[in-house]
């Protein structure tokens, strides 16, 4: 997030689009509500009616994977309109009028057949949008998992860029991570191209840099993301892969793929559970959970906070890191950590975003990188004054449909996401009798019309078969989705990922397309 | 700024402070039931009344604003008798049964009654019966112990902005419903338990699968470990289990957290939990050794290294684990292992 979430209270106007906040971050949600009590303005676009819909100034129920064409119209009315922030434009950003010529293609009539909602709509939402003092977005994986998903945040970013929504408070663009540490994962650089704090391994200062921290060699050829792991396993490519605290038999796109894959490499496999991935592992190590060990998470407003041991690990499980170092000094490697605070130490010492946060400074209250000094209270919010790069650049971008739209043999579109109370692939809030309660199964929600068509009540099974693979669920019926949208939420094994297509990549950061799958639905006798 | 006296001590506070407010700057505790700094004052359950010098009667301390010269007492023999009779009245429609009450040892009502004496009421007549609403899987309702502070109403429509709970009924019958008394389960209620935090009695209280008296209980605070909203909470832990969950005043999440976080912990202290190493022997998973264990994976990296290279080896990270966990294994990739195939879910 450039903002905190404590700003969102305080914003003009929030656009929400592909966030279907109050239940996949339910207590952002419950700010975005306590916004709309001081009086905010709301625009929702998501392809189905979510509960934040109902509070919506606007609402506009877009065609899955269609979230490019809004934005661009969006901005095309902006210019129309001269609601756009000449000031900001002139004084901080690039490129502008490439931008304003690719949008101007967007009228909102082109883009209200493309998405499916009503020109009008669209004006309004831009003027909600562009009218208000500070105005946030928030978005989801329903904007990244896309194969056009690296272009569609763009076209949010120059929403903000053009109003300028960025550097000041309670506004910005405003990214909602989804797992507790996906912001300290990629900040310590469990990606294949950067290495702590975005630190590019195709950078040879970079390399030299770590070289001498860590005293070894290293290789300065970027890796390769899950996806191509994935691929790789199943060609025989790659001959070892460790898993840690993941579950991709559940969580990746394409189950029968992985499964091939995961069945054909050395498989290592770290977690809390036997789960379905660590079934087919060559060797399992039993890690501590979360309330088992010290140390941190970074949330997604890039705020460093502990996390403190309440209990023992049962039997021989250990911290994930001390497991890491003690494999480490077997294969030679003698470093020592006595406990996770000199591991992040070391992290300080090589990230600077990090520099100064110590333990004894979030002790109390989290910090938020970048943090230059010991003395710097942290960062509330990005890109003040000018935007981190010097300017903000705008930046053209097209809609192409995803190839899984439009498929005469699998017309109907499916969509995935969470629900309220399980969290990823259930192997955690699975265990709670409760959630089950609530939560328990697969389903599909199908819309009353689609539900007539196939002859299906709410509550039979029915197949859903996707050129991957087919699986039979609960119907649910419901007019949150449109008719020919369907959504199964991603969380269980032989759910929505048996659907999902794992070759479909973005093109800049290979985030595969999860949000759009042709898929079609048969009646079971 | 306004110049003031509470119990004898001078207090400068801002203008627009309250009598409340300006106590606790001063370390002067002020009983309450229905105050809570993030709701607006309304001032329901008149506990927190205190003497002002000159005043006719007594004002309650959440709503009140300071005035210069202010005169203030907290305990005098005038705010003790009232504070008592308050207390005997909430006592007259409350079940004395402290010795199975879950709330016990954490109940407002039950250390208010110590502080200033009270054993029993001074009332007799009708007393509330109305059926626990145990719809919900997560908490219960019993409207039997509960005192009106109104709390969790605020907090649900305020904070939460959820709105499923209200006041029913007026006068004596007045109880804490959802909408046309439909119980939880069928109300939008989304389970967050907000408002059971909030309860200074034991009438909404989590299903807690665990018998236990919070004295034998301590807290630890933490970070939830599900989304990355990174709310701040107390792990309440008993005999090296953890048997409950408050929400703590987090920069994020403000004191209020969700139904994962709340409730969804039965998964630290679970039965299934993997204890020890396994490995594949004759097709199978066998317990092992980690010595053993390591020396597996150690000898097939070695293996692959020198046969076809550092980059047939790939790792992916957790977003779910700590940030020195992640440093660490990308550290034993790459430093170690030799390749940059390391990554995590971040996209999926
Ligand atoms: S659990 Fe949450 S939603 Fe339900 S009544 Fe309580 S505060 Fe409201
Ligand atoms: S249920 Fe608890 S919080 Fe709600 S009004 Fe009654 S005593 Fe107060
Ligand atoms: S309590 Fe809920 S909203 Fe808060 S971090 Fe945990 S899962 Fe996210």
């Amino acid at each position: 997030m450039t903002n905190s979430v404590a700003e969102i209270k305080d914003a003009d106007a929030i656009f929400i689009t592909g966030s279907n906040t109050t239940e996949s971050h339910p207590v952002i949600g419950a700010k975005v509500k306590q916004a709309i009590k001081r009086g905010a303005k709301l625009v929702v676009a998501d392809p189905r009616e979510i509960e934040l819909a109902k509070y919506a100034d606007v609402f506009l129920q877009i065609k899955p994977g269609t979230s490019l064409a809004l934005n661009n119209a969006l901005a095309h009315v902006i210019l129309e309109e001269g609601l756009e922030d000449r000031d900001y434009i002139e004084s901080t950003t690039e490129d502008f009028e490439k931008f304003a010529i690719k949008v101007k293609e967007y009228t909102p009539e082109k883009a209200a057949e493309i998405c499916g909602v009503s020109p009008e709509d669209i004006r309004k939402a831009a003027r909600i949008y562009a009218e208000a003092g500070k105005a946030s977005i928030l978005y989801c994986m329903g904007i990244t998992q896309h194969h056009n998903g690296t272009e569609t945040v763009m076209s949010l970013s120059n929403l903000a860029l053009m109003t300028g929504n960025i550097g000041k408070e309670n506004a910005g663009i405003n990214p909602l991570r989804g797992q507790n540490n996906v912001q300290g994962a990629c900040d310590m650089g469990a990606l294949p191209n950067v290495l702590t704090g975005y630190q590019p391994v195709a950078n040879p200062q970079v390399i030299e840099k770590f070289e001498k921290a860590w005293g070894v060699k290293l290789n300065n050829k970027p890796g390769i993301t899950i996806p191509e792991a994935m691929h790789g396993a199943e060609h025989g490519d790659i001959k070892v892969l460790y898993v840690f605290g993941e579950n991709p038999m559940v969580s990746d796109p394409d189950t029968n793929h992985v499964k091939k894959a995961l069945e054909k490499t050395f498989l290592i496999v770290q977690d809390l559970f036997l789960t379905e991935t660590a079934e087919l592992a060559d060797v399992v190590l039993p890690a501590a959970a979360f309330a088992e060990k010290d140390g941190t998470f970074v949330n997604t407003e890039r705020r460093v906070q502990r996390v403190r041991k309440a209990v023992d690990a049962p039997g021989e499980a250990k911290a994930d890191w001390l497991i890491f170092m003690e494999l480490m000094n077997v294969l030679g490697y003698s470093k020592k950590y006595k406990n996770a605070e000199e591991i992040f130490n070391e992290i300080r010492e090589v990230t600077p975003q990090y520099v100064g946060i110590s333990y004894a400074r979030i002790e109390e209250v989290g910090i938020q990188w970048p943090c230059p000094t010991e003395e710097h209270p942290g960062t509330k919010f990005l890109h003040v004054g000018k935007p981190a790069r010097g300017a903000g650049l705008f930046m053209a971008v097209d809609f192409a449909p995803s190839s899984e739209m439009n498929k005469a043999d699998y017309p109907l579109t499916l969509t995935t996401g969470r629900n309220l109370y399980q969290y990823h692939t259930t192997t955690m809030t699975g265990k709670t009798d409760a959630i089950n309660k609530k939560a328990g199964e697969c389903y599909i929600e199908i819309s009353p019309s689609l539900a007539a068509n196939l002859k299906v009540e709410d509550g039979e099974m029915v197949k859903v078969i996707s050129p991957r693979g087919e699986i039979k669920t609960k119907a649910r019926v419901t007019d949150i989705v449109a008719d020919n949208v369907v959504f199964i939420p991603f969380h269980y094994a032989d759910g929505a990922n048996v659907l999902t297509n794992g070759e479909e990549l973005d093109k800049y950061v290979k985030i595969p397309g999860l949000k759009v799958t042709g898929v079609k639905i048969e009646k079971l006798a | 700024m306004i110049n003031l006296k509470i119990n004898g001590f001078e207090v400068q506070v801002e203008e627009g402070t309250t009598i409340l407010q300006a106590a606790s700057k001063v370390g002067v505790k002020i009983p309450t039931f229905c105050h809570d700094p993030r709701l607006v004052p309304h001032g329901t359950c008149r506990i927190c009344v205190v003497e002002v010098e000159g005043g006719r009667n007594l004002p309650t301390a959440c709503t009140t604003p300071v005035y210069e010269g202010m005169n203030i007492q907290t305990e005098s023999k005038e705010v003790v008798q009232t504070r008592r009779e308050i207390l005997d009245l909430v006592l007259a429609n409350h079940p004395l049964d402290c010795l199975t009450c879950e709330k016990s040892g954490r109940c407002t009502l039950q250390d208010l009654c110590y502080q200033y004496d009270i054993k029993e009421t001074t009332y007799v007549g009708e007393r509330k019966d109305f059926e626990v609403d145990e719809s919900n899987p997560f908490y219960y309702n019993d409207q039997n112990k509960c005192i009106l502070c109104g709390k969790c109403v605020y907090v649900c429509s305020q904070l939460q902005g959820t709105e499923a709970i209200g006041f029913a009924e007026r006068g004596f019958p007045t109880h804490i419903a959802t909408p046309f008394n439909q119980g939880l389960e069928q109300s939008t209620c989304v389970s967050c338990g907000n408002c059971v935090s909030v309860c200074p009695v034991g009438a909404l209280m989590p299903k807690s699968k665990e018998k236990f008296r919070y004295w034998e209980t301590k807290t630890v605070r933490t970070t939830c470990s599900y989304c990355g909203v990174g709310c701040q909470m107390d792990l309440v832990v008993k005999d090296d289990k953890v048997v409950g969950v408050d929400p703590a005043m987090g920069a994020s999440n403000e004191g209020l957290l969700c139904v994962k976080g709340k409730f969804a912990y039965n998964f630290v202290n679970h039965p299934s939990r993997l204890t020890t190493p396994l490995v594949r022997k004759d097709g199978k998973l066998v317990e092992t050794s980690w010595d053993e264990a390591y020396e597996v994976i150690a000898n097939k990296i070695n293996e692959t290294k020198e046969t076809v290279g550092a980059d047939a080896i790939a790792a992916f990270s957790s977003a779910r684990a700590l940030t020195e966990d992640n440093y660490l294994m990308q550290k034993l990739m790459r430093a170690v292992v030799g390749t940059n195939n390391i990554d995590h879910c971040a996209r999926l």
